[in-house]
């Protein structure tokens, strides 16, 4: 049975995930009420504007919902969707879900004007062999993560920045994949989804 | 490492991030600190919302450099603020000072009857108005990287929106069925580059996000807009000229998130205060349009 994936689809770039989940050959759907979580394995938290995902959370009371979640299911959040996992965020300090221990500074590369593309290289050292790999990434007005915490290990950098991690069961990238022609970051969420818990 | 700032992807990207979201016109750091409480994706910073350019008459020009400052310091979501059809020096500007995304607006008054902005010229990306497809291509061959309807803004009347949202679907559903040999001609009846053209009859939709603008004012406006195929609405006099604009603001945003749930509308539609009062089209003479400004 192919896995079912969810991405949150309060506000945000919810559809491109879906979009290459569904290339990769995933049940897709959007996630909109907090009791439709119980119907994924994993669930995609996109890119979007964190402070207004914060408001649709607290509309639907999805806070608890997720947080169980996250304990039998696969978190991957990009961007805006790191901002809320994480387990602080500065610039300026704001609610967040905490299921990851990172502390993440939003627009910590500036405005738009100072969006970019670029590439930045994955390297997996907990993998049997070590992998290293090239992957595309666009930032967009993107969060920088400042912290690791215990648990939490650095998957991909973009020059002196970490800019992909993981821990058990959430993965996080402060860039989009979902807008470069690159499935390697999901078809790794995916993976992750096999792993035992 | 590489970095390349201003690519249409990482133009475009931003537009895809406010998918699902309210754009809010907003006139002082005040109103930006209300619009981004109750969960706007960005504001768009202008003089005056659109409703007082008709009634006040008068040029109406980019926003001052200290109002926008003073938002962009207020709020931690895109600032996003207004030029005048054509008027570069305007988008220069307020590139330099560094907002988020520049809407060559036809609410404000043009300053080139002949020619918009290049928009391929700045790293800023650009939203633009359109009535029809030839006129969002138009903008797109340009450099627009988002795509919104121009309805009638300052109406609060969503008819036109409606009309010029459904005329861009319609015209793309009926590009997909186009053969090969049939595309060049669309592209003259349309007025639009080639390219474009073909890349839509492919996909069926514009290579950017398509966004409603002009004369929502209701919850319900919203969700029609949204069922229509808008990405994401802007709110212009919609809020700031209704009686309560934080609870109106509020209910626009669950609106846009849950446009297909009725039984959320009715409940974001209760105890609202009164909406904008609106202006019937057929009062308006020709020379009071604001959408028949660009091409």
């Amino acid at each position: 049975m192919s896995v079912r994936v969810g991405a949150l689809a309060l506000q945000g770039d919810f559809d491109a995930h879906l979009r290459v989940m569904a290339e990769l050959g995933a049940q897709t759907s959007a996630i909109r009420k907090p009791e439709q979580l119980r119907q994924i394995d994993a669930l995609v938290i996109p890119g979007g504007e964190s402070t207004t995902l914060i408001k649709l959370m607290d509309a639907y009371d999805f806070w608890e919902p997720l947080r169980e979640f996250t304990t039998r299911g696969r978190v991957f959040g990009t961007c805006a969707g790191l901002i809320l996992v994480a387990s602080e965020v500065i610039n300026p300090a704001q609610r967040s879900l905490g299921l990851l221990d990172v502390t993440v500074e939003r627009n910590s590369y500036g405005r738009q004007r100072e969006s970019f593309e670029s590439a930045g290289q994955f390297i997996d050292r907990n993998s049997d062999e070590s992998k290293t790999r090239e992957i595309p990434m666009v930032f967009i007005r993107a969060p920088r993560i400042q912290r690791l915490g215990e648990g939490v290990r650095a998957l991909a950098t973009h020059g002196e920045d970490t800019v992909m991690a993981r821990s058990d069961h959430v993965l996080v990238a402060t860039f989009h994949p979902e807008l470069s022609h690159d499935p390697f970051v999901h078809q790794y969420f995916l993976s992750m989804v096999d792993e035992p818990l | 490492m590489e970095k390349e700032t201003g690519t249409q992807q990482v133009k475009a990207g931003l537009a895809q991030m406010l998918k699902g979201g309210v754009i809010m016109d907003v006139v002082n750091a005040e109103q930006a600190k209300i619009a981004e409480d109750a969960g706007a994706t960005s504001v768009m910073a202008l003089e005056r919302v659109p409703s007082d350019i008709r009634k006040d008459g008068g040029v109406a020009r980019m926003s001052s450099v200290a109002t926008i400052r003073e938002i962009m310091e207020t709020v931690t979501i895109p600032v996003m603020a207004k030029v005048r059809i054509g008027h570069f020096a305007e988008a220069q500007i307020l590139q330099a000072l560094g907002v988020d995304y520049i809407d060559e607006s036809e609410v404000l008054t043009p300053a080139d009857e002949s020619f918009h902005v290049d928009k391929f010229a700045f790293d800023v990306p650009f939203v633009c108005g359109a009535r029809n497809l030839g006129e969002a291509l138009r903008r797109i061959g340009e450099g627009a990287c988002m795509i919104r309807t121009k309805g009638e803004a300052g109406s609060g009347n969503i008819v036109e929106a409606v009309r010029h949202m459904r005329t861009v679907v319609d015209d793309m559903k009926r590009l997909t069925t186009l053969g090969p040999e049939q595309l060049m001609t669309a592209c003259r009846d349309l007025g639009a580059p080639y390219e474009l053209v073909r890349m839509v009859a492919d996909a069926g939709k514009l290579p950017v996000p398509n966004f409603a603008a002009g004369g929502i004012a209701t919850p319900a406006d919203a969700s029609l807009m949204m069922q229509l195929g808008a990405e994401a609405v802007f709110v212009g006099s919609g809020i700031f000229k209704s009686t309560d604009p934080a609870a109106r603001a509020k209910a626009i945003v669950e609106a846009t998130t849950h446009y297909m749930d009725p039984d959320i509308l009715v409940r974001v539609s209760e105890q609202l205060g009164d909406a904008m009062p609106g202006i019937e089209m057929g009062t308006l003479e020709d020379g009071q349009l604001l959408q028949t400004r660009g091409w």
